[in-house]
């Protein structure tokens, strides 16, 4: 159905796509595995025409494919559910759906398209409500809006870039559910992952990249995880360090009681109260949305609480920043592309960026670049930083490396208590190894480190202790070796509460 | 006078001094929800204004005055559309710059007319009211809405067509789009830099036709900076307004009765300065930019220049 030649793309020095061959044939569902900046994302902007190749050719279901221009995808039948999607959070789920497709009308049928809505999201079981603003639905339903926005338009050949990164495990389970039904109705699927598992589930075959080239390709039918992970990486993973358990220390940070509203005014946080002790990771698990973004900022002072305290080292904390900083709590927040970096200012500048106003970084109000750099030169060498110095922007680094940044500020100030809110989030295997070590290093150095994923298996192997987080309360909280994924991915979605008692709350867990 | 005559009179006049705001509002309006701020409105009504005068004393037609305006307004406007957008410039700078050539532009232009550097003294006939038969004798709200001239109804009538156009069609909904977010606008095909030209050049019409009210419905002639800030004053009224025209007509309405008030206060000889009192609508402007400015939420990609990777 598509076959695409000797695709070469470079941003810069960067050779993002090196002579890329893919092909696609109809009814099946091929895989694109690869680590993070292994080319995959560039491949398919390429293909969609977001993203002008330098060289290369594509013929889909038998013509030439003029790539460069998403409306020549779109006429021929290709759509695309982006990574960061491409809504327009103002708009209600029917303008977004209308926006661009001729079938809309030249006079908007709102009505109709708001109608075809409803059946179109009842037919694929995703459920829909076509008047909501998009902008205030959780990251799963507007991804269900991308997806119907390709479906209504007939693709026949839809591409998903990471489309799991950000679902629950019943939603991963309802996506693919999705995938396999377009593929039984004749459509293909081009599925742009990191993960392994969704992989073999659900794809016909894959594509490994690695480095802007494609590293191999496979039948999933023979395909191992051993094999796939070799491809991908080039070298075998390390096995994981694990660590004895040991009695638990002293309770370092408490939250009591706590209540949070959103910017809308949505109460967020209903009631969460616990405590992480010294030498122990608090894991919290749950999908997005469901108020592990406001405990951070609470926790974290970016946000004040309408209801509740927090205790550092037994005494409370009251204000912004600024005393959550005094107290030694580091912060990891979940955004760092907006809010945990500035991404045109240098790596120097962003890892002193919270203690610029104090020595050795500024004397009498007078910033001490050099102490800067020498920071960060640090900050590189210990974090395996991956740049071409200290002073150039944040923004020209990947994803995992500007990750890195952060921790090599929040980390470098020796904290008490972390708050790690999706370290890992769009990592590679690689780099998520390395940012979990981190944390563990950190923890058994005595800090209480707060850690909240959405990935179920991340959660498992970091945390002495977790609870799962829905509708802004903790419904159950437990040991990862009491856990198991179908009673976790219940509470995640809703479906079961066990009330945890003080003792669990409180880290005495047996 | 009675009191009542004195009121309905003073709401005629706000009716009268809003238009000329709603037109180039209007404009700003299409401009700032494509995601170009009409920050260069002032100096498209001024050019409007000066183009209508000068067409229809050359011409000695009022269609050619309005067609002349409209030109005027869209070659300012294409100025600012190939700066923002075709090159990425800063649309306040960009802006600022095209209201600072029209002042110059439009007085170097009208000494060009006359001998040894005077002020040539162009002068038009005034468009005379049309009172509506029927609804203009009304009590009170014919007087206010029904015995007004042309392009007073026209602003009206160009403010449903733009509101339904924005609400109901594809075109609208596309432009929104690529106010708020253009990369997803991209993503479906549309070109975003299209999108904007169409626009700022479609909101260089509409002030260069809030010129036209001001040179040749209002006044008969053109004057040096005549505009006199009404183009920052409409900027206001769309804050105001929320991006919206019926709300933005409201803040217009508000600016024109401010503007009545003062102009009468004028005459009655207070001992006050009359520069202080001639400040009233700007401080209003201030007023309620400072009460209901902060609540507003702007098209999200206001301001920013849309790149392709």
């Amino acid at each position: 159905m598509l076959a695409m030649r000797g695709i070469v793309k470079s941003y810069g020095a960067v050779r993002a796509n090196r002579g890329i061959d893919l092909d696609v044939p109809a009814g099946a569902i091929v895989g694109l595995l690869g680590e993070n900046g292994s080319g995959k994302t560039t491949l398919m902007n390429v293909l969609y025409g977001l993203v002008r190749p330098d060289a290369g050719s594509a013929t889909f279901r038998g013509r030439p494919l003029p790539l460069g221009s998403p409306r020549a995808a779109l006429a021929a039948g290709i759509g695309m559910i982006h990574q960061h999607f491409m809504l327009v959070p103002a708009m209600s789920v029917t303008e977004n759906v209308m926006l661009g497709w001729r079938a809309a009308g030249s006079w908007l049928r709102a009505a109709a398209i708001a109608e075809r809505i409803v059946q179109a999201s009842r037919a694929y079981g995703l459920e829909l409500d076509p008047g909501a603003v998009v902008g205030m639905l959780p990251l799963g339903l507007q991804q269900r809006v991308e997806i119907l926005k390709a479906v209504l338009r007939g693709a026949d050949l839809l591409i998903l870039d990471e489309p799991t990164s950000s679902l629950s495990p019943p939603e991963v389970t309802a996506l693919l559910a999705v995938l396999r039904r377009l593929r039984d109705e004749g459509r293909s699927v081009i599925f742009i992952s990191h993960k392994l598992g969704e992989v073999l589930e659900v794809c016909d075959e894959v594509v490994v990249l690695r480095d802007g080239e494609v590293a191999g390709r496979r039948a999933v039918a023979g395909a191992s995880r051993e094999d796939l992970a070799r491809l991908m990486v080039g070298r075998d993973l390390p096995p994981p360090v694990e660590r004895a358990s040991r009695a638990p220390g002293a309770e370092i940070l408490v939250v009591a009681d706590l209540h949070a509203c959103d910017a809308a005014g949505v109460e967020r946080l209903r009631g969460v109260s616990f405590s992480v002790r010294a030498g122990e990771i608090f894991a919290i698990a749950g999908v997005d949305g469901n108020g592990q973004a406001e405990l951070a900022e609470v926790v974290g002072g970016v946000a004040p609480p309408t209801r509740g305290s927090v205790f550092v080292d037994g005494a409370e904390i009251v204000g912004g920043v600024a005393t959550r900083l005094a107290a030694g709590v580091a912060h990891v927040p979940a955004d760092r592309a907006s809010v945990g970096l500035v991404r045109d200012m240098t790596i120097a500048d962003n890892v002193v960026l919270r203690d610029v106003d104090r020595p050795p970084f500024c004397r009498r109000g007078w910033l001490d670049r050099d102490a800067a750099r020498e920071a960060a030169r640090r900050g590189i060498e210990a974090f395996d930083i991956r740049a071409e110095g200290v002073d150039v922007p944040v923004r020209t680094l990947s994803g995992g490396n500007q990750q890195k940044v952060i921790l090599a500020r929040e980390l470098g100030r020796g904290p008490r208590v972390l708050l790690a809110v999706q370290p890992t989030r769009g990592l590679d295997p690689g780099a998520t190894r390395f940012v979990i070590d981190r944390v563990r290093a950190l923890r058994d150095g005595g800090a209480a480190i707060l850690y909240v994923s959405t990935e179920l298996e991340e959660i498992l192997g970091v945390a002495d202790r977790l609870a799962v987080m829905h509708a802004g309360r903790l419904v159950g909280v437990m040991r990862p070796a009491d856990a198991d994924l179908t009673r976790l991915g219940l509470m995640m979605a809703g479906a079961l509460e066990e009330p945890p008692d003080a003792a669990a709350l409180y880290g005495v867990l047996a | 006078m009675s009191v009542e005559t004195a009121l309905v009179e003073l709401l005629a006049a706000a009716v009268r001094i809003a238009t000329p705001l709603f037109f180039a509002a209007l404009g700003g309006i299409l401009s700032e929800r494509a995601g170009v701020f009409a920050v260069g409105l002032e100096g498209m009504m001024l050019a409007g204004a000066f183009g209508g005068v000068l067409a229809g004393h050359l011409a000695g037609s009022a269609a050619a005055g309005l067609a002349a305006s409209v030109a005027a307004g869209v070659l300012l406007a294409l100025l600012v559309a190939v700066a923002t957008v075709r090159f990425g410039a800063d649309q306040m700078v960009t802006g600022l710059a095209v209201n600072i050539l029209a002042v110059g532009l439009t007085s170097f232009l009208l000494r060009g007319f006359a001998a040894r550097g005077e002020a040539a003294t162009l002068r038009v006939p005034v468009l005379a009211a049309w009172p509506v038969p029927g609804l203009a004798e009304v009590p009170v709200l014919g007087v206010v809405l029904f015995r007004q001239p042309p392009l007073t109804y026209a602003a009206v009538v160009f403010g449903v067509l733009i509101a339904v156009f924005l609400a109901r069609t594809r075109a609208g909904l596309t432009l929104r789009a690529v106010g708020e977010n253009p990369a997803a606008a991209f993503a479906v095909g549309v070109e975003p830099a299209r999108v904007r030209l169409a626009a700022v050049l479609a909101c260089g019409a509409l002030a260069g036709l809030g010129g036209a009210v001001l040179s040749l419905q209002q006044v008969g002639t053109f004057t040096d900076a005549m505009t006199n800030g009404r183009g920052y004053i409409a900027l206001a009224a769309i804050i105001v307004g929320r991006w919206l025209p019926g709300g933005t007509l409201l803040g217009c309405l508000l600016f024109g009765a401010a503007d009545a008030l003062q102009l009468r206060v004028q005459s009655l000889r207070l001992p006050v300065s009359s520069y202080v009192i001639q400040m009233t609508p700007y401080v209003v402007a201030l007023v309620v930019l400072a009460g209901l400015g902060r609540s507003a939420r702007l098209p999200a990609a206001l301001g920013t220049p849309f790149r392709r990777e």
